[in-house]
């Protein structure tokens, strides 16, 4: 028990920190490895807390893709990002303003968070302890029986997301020579055959 | 010392507000801004589970995984406008972004 809250607190502090440094880096590249840092120590919540299927699902999407995908961009992009926190200064009195009071509510909310068991819904799909069904084994059941649509849907948007992304950034430069399966097909004989009756002597 | 509901909402609660925190400070980093989006709906995430956890109940988690969907997709289309505009401007700073006037 012990050696789970100093866990608890070693992964929320890692997170945390990690999490002002995605804010406050001065380079993007370094931003975006905090931000691969606050992923992994989320993930290392989640396993404390028994939710390791998707701990796991954590570290493959968001650090596997997600922040892979923001370095590619980051570095492909050549952009002076010097010039760009000119004005940091000038936006931190109304940015911390807001974020203090928002934080201020949501802990208020969260600490005087308690679960009652009087007016408490019954839950829907209850986790059952033990090794005989496990974090991964419960989710796959129900998320493939009674949430099959909304699965199908979530594969739905990574289609579209996939299309989209796909069509907005292929360009077709010009002057570049590339093959046109129709245009070879739609070939005919009389367009690409010329037959030329040739002199005797004198060449074409 | 038992680590219970509180704390995680606690840990959520932060980072949501360092994503909004980050928004407002990098106003003109676009790519900034994408990431502390991201950081937010990892807030979100924290809260799901945690709460499905607490609560004995899976559908939070279920409901994690769709927010996680919907966060790899928004990052893919959200950097690949970013990247077809930094071709046809040249910045992505977003006091340039006003070409529709909004």
């Amino acid at each position: 028990m012990i050696l789970q809250a100093i866990l608890f607190y070693i992964f929320a502090a890692a997170a945390v920190a990690a999490g002002v440094m995605v804010v406050a880096a001065r380079n993007p590249v370094h931003s975006v490895l905090f931000l691969i840092l606050a992923f992994f120590s989320t993930a290392g919540l989640f396993v404390l807390i028994g939710a390791e299927f998707l701990a796991m699902i954590l570290v493959i999407v968001y650090v596997g893709a997600v922040a892979v995908l923001f370095l590619f961009v980051v570095m492909m992009l050549n952009i002076d990002f010097a010039e760009m926190r000119s004005g940091f200064v000038r936006y931190l009195p109304i940015g911390a303003l807001v974020g203090l009071i928002l934080l201020a509510e949501l802990v208020l909310v969260a600490a005087s968070w308690a679960l009652t068991a009087s007016g408490a819904v019954a839950p829907m799909a209850p986790i059952k302890g033990g090794v005989a069904l496990s974090n991964t084994r419960a989710l796959g059941d129900i998320l493939y029986t009674r949430y099959l649509f909304a699965f199908q849907g979530a594969g739905l948007i990574l289609l579209v997301a996939m299309i989209g992304a796909i069509v907005l950034t292929l360009r077709h430069r010009a002057g570049v020579r590339r093959q046109s399966i129709a245009a070879q097909l739609a070939r005919t004989r009389a367009q690409s055959v010329e037959v030329v009756k040739v002199p005797i002597g004198e060449g074409v | 010392m038992a680590i219970g509901l509180p704390h995680y909402l606690t840990v959520a609660a932060i980072l949501f507000t360092l994503g909004i925190f980050g928004i407002f400070l990098n106003r003109k980093n676009v790519i900034v801004i994408l990431m502390s989006i991201e950081l937010m709906l990892l807030a979100v995430n924290i809260n799901f589970v945690a709460f499905s956890v607490f609560r004995n109940d899976l559908i939070g988690q279920v409901f994690a995984m769709i927010v996680l969907t919907v966060a790899a997709a928004e990052a893919a289309i959200g950097l690949a406008i970013l990247v077809v505009y930094f071709r046809s401007r040249g910045t992505i700073r977003v006091e340039d972004i006003n070409m529709m006037k909004g």
